[in-house]
């Protein structure tokens, strides 16, 4: 015991003049925090956007609620549904009610061209159509300005982040559905989710608009509770009169985030896996020009009887703690930089643009912090080593 | 302060110690059966020209280096053969060393640089403290105890390192060219605290050295040359 805490003391003495002799090498102190702080600074970026765009399409589905589409699509892009099937739906058991009725609607998905304010490009937005119900549906609309827009006539409402990433779509200015131009009467959020990246109509003013006679895409559906989802599946697919596929939203809009995401991840980890791979030389830079400036400390310090293994463990959290500093000003440059930057991408799989916001999450910024550890333990090492291997005698008169 | 000493027994035994060191294929002889004995209490002067090999002995004594062959014993204790590890605590417990460049830590005062050695012992804080004081008095220097390096003069700086190297009370005090960097009259003051550690309090020194001034206070003078001690300086 008494030898682990004069171990201990050794340790800490070592890492003291390391720490204390940073001024004198700053130039270089400065260069090793910085590299490591833009590592983390980008794999937090970069990552934040994966995870925005996921919290963008999770927060898009409670777990009571569903959708329908035709058997076999993946999209509601792909799906199709008349009147009388959509009726069919809103009538199986599970389904919610209110005072209106069932808590089902029945939407139509178009998509039209809009530009982008940042680059002025045209890019697909996504146009549904709702009924009644689509509100109490998705119990998260609330609207910012403005107001819902009135039912059987040619208005539009629009998602908060359409709004934000889109031009012409601020209250009292008018967009082009087909051939005519239908004014926007309110802005709405939805809790982040997707919906914000949508604009809304009347279903049955968009279907006469873009000649879809009286037909629909898909069932936006409450249940009585998320544990009634299998029953009122079961409901459904064993019905001879429909030829459906039921899925969660939640799962519906998890799967269509994956592909991104997964790309997104991958991208930043790549690109922060070179960098960081870059900040390990800085970090050896570093710590071998300590070890060489401090050759003849370490050197009388070993003469006077301080263990090889004190000096090895000194050094690396000498090491550590500059890592540890990149780590924080990278996560903080991060987060200052990226949390709440809002931008929108494709979804692949419904060829329309999702606005979302980028969220630096505190996992991310473990992740960030664990990476400025790794580097900093691979950068200190073999400095560590190459210090607690100096020839003691050689290295006392070295100047 | 005393010395553990084994009755009849030279603290320091260097019994037929050679080394080689390997310069690529060539190989260097620095010492050939050298046979060293210095008693405790003694005050031995290392003389002999540049490259004869005075502190390589010097580092086989404090425990820095090993022997190709031979043996190093010093009170009692084999030296060449304890590893790195007991190496280093046995440098804590029984050496102290005292260099040419004085090797203090630019960033810590006189008194923490003393204190550095007693980091090793299991002693409280107030007894470092207790020490510390005691080994600045002896050497003149209590009242620059609060002082950097950079702010010492060189005799001043020496005198730290022979605190820091006293500090522990050590069998043995190692002293490698201690006025080589000095001027006459600081080379003087660190000769005589030298002089006085030996007389007074009984430590045991060998000391390195070019300069025949340094080496007339010792109470005794070997001459390496060619890596053989002999009692008589090389003509």
């Amino acid at each position: 015991m008494a030898g682990l805490l004069n171990w201990f003391a050794q340790i800490a003495a070592i890492t003291r003049f390391g720490l204390m002799s940073i001024p004198q090498r700053r130039g270089a102190v400065a260069a090793t925090v910085f590299g490591i702080a833009g590592v983390v600074a980008v794999l937090v970026g970069v990552l934040s956007i994966a995870a925005g765009f996921r919290r963008a399409m999770a927060a898009s589905g409670a777990a009571d609620s569903v959708i329908v589409l035709r058997s076999g699509s993946d999209s509601e892009m792909v799906s199709g549904f008349g009147r009388e099937e959509t009726r069919v739906i809103a009538d199986t058991p599970g389904v919610a009610r209110n005072a209106q009725g069932p808590l089902a609607s029945a939407e139509l998905f178009v998509i039209i061209n809009l530009a982008k304010r940042s680059t002025g490009t045209d890019a697909n937005v996504p146009l549904r159509g709702v009924e009644a119900a689509a509100l109490p549906v998705r119990d998260n609309v609330k609207f910012t300005d403005g107001r819902m827009f009135t039912w059987g006539r040619n208005e539009v409402v629009v998602g908060a982040g359409a709004a934000h990433e889109f031009a012409g779509l601020e209250v009292g200015s008018t967009i082009k559905v087909g051939r005519e131009s239908w004014p926007v009467v309110g802005i709405f959020s939805a809790g982040g989710g997707i919906a914000e990246s949508e604009i809304w109509s009347d279903a049955k003013v968009l279907q006469a608009a873009y000649n879809r006679g009286d037909s629909f895409q898909s069932v936006y559906a409450r249940l009585n509770s998320a544990g009634a989802f299998q029953e009122f599946k079961d409901a459904l697919t064993s019905n001879p009169r429909l030829n459906v596929k039921v899925v969660r939203q939640s799962d519906y809009y998890a799967e269509q985030s994956q592909t991104i995401t997964r790309l997104i991840t991958t991208l930043g980890v790549l690109i922060a896996g070179l960098m960081a791979v870059g900040a390990v030389f800085g970090a050896l830079n570093t710590m071998y020009s300590a070890v060489a400036a401090r050759t003849r400390e370490i050197a009388t310090l070993r003469a006077l009887g301080f263990g090889g293994g004190a000096v090895v463990v000194a050094l690396m959290i000498e090491s550590l703690v500059l890592a540890l500093m990149g780590g924080a000003v990278g996560a903080v440059a991060a987060y200052v930089a990226f949390d709440n930057f809002r931008a929108a991408t494709m979804n692949w799989q419904s060829f329309s643009q999702v606005t979302f916001a980028f969220a630096v999450t505190p996992q991310l910024l473990v992740q960030g912090v664990v990476w400025a550890t790794v580097i900093g333990l691979l950068g200190g090492l073999l400095p560590a080593i190459r210090a607690a291997r100096l020839p003691i005698a050689a290295a006392l008169r070295e100047l | 302060m005393s010395n553990p000493t084994n009755s009849g027994e030279p603290l320091v035994r260097v019994d037929g110690v050679e080394k080689v060191f390997h310069r690529g294929a060539e190989e260097i002889h620095i010492l050939a059966q050298l046979h060293l004995e210095v008693p405790a209490g003694e005050f031995l002067a290392l003389m002999g020209p540049s490259g004869s090999g005075k502190s390589t002995l010097l580092n086989l004594i404090g425990g820095l280096d090993r022997p190709t062959k031979g043996t190093v014993t010093i009170a009692g204790e084999r030296v060449d053969q304890l590893s790195d590890r007991q190496l280093a605590a046995w440098r804590a417990r029984h050496i102290g060393f005292v260099f040419q460049l004085y090797n203090l830590m630019p960033v810590l005062t006189a008194e923490r640089n003393v204190e550095l050695p007693l980091l090793l012992t299991h002693l409280s804080r107030a007894e470092r403290k207790k020490h510390v004081e005691t080994a600045l008095a002896m050497v003149g220097l209590s009242h620059r105890a609060k002082h950097f390096p950079r702010t010492l003069s060189g005799g001043e700086q020496q005198r730290v390192g022979i605190a820091r190297g006293i500090v522990t009370d050590p069998t043995l005090l190692l002293c490698d060219e201690p006025t080589g960097d000095l001027d006459r009259k600081a080379g003087d003051e660190i000769l005589n605290l030298l002089q006085a550690l030996n007389r007074e309090h009984g430590k045991t020194i060998i000391m390195v050295t070019h300069d025949p001034h340094a080496s007339a206070r010792a109470s005794r003078t070997v001459y390496l040359n060619k890596g053989q001690l002999s009692n008589v300086p090389v003509a």
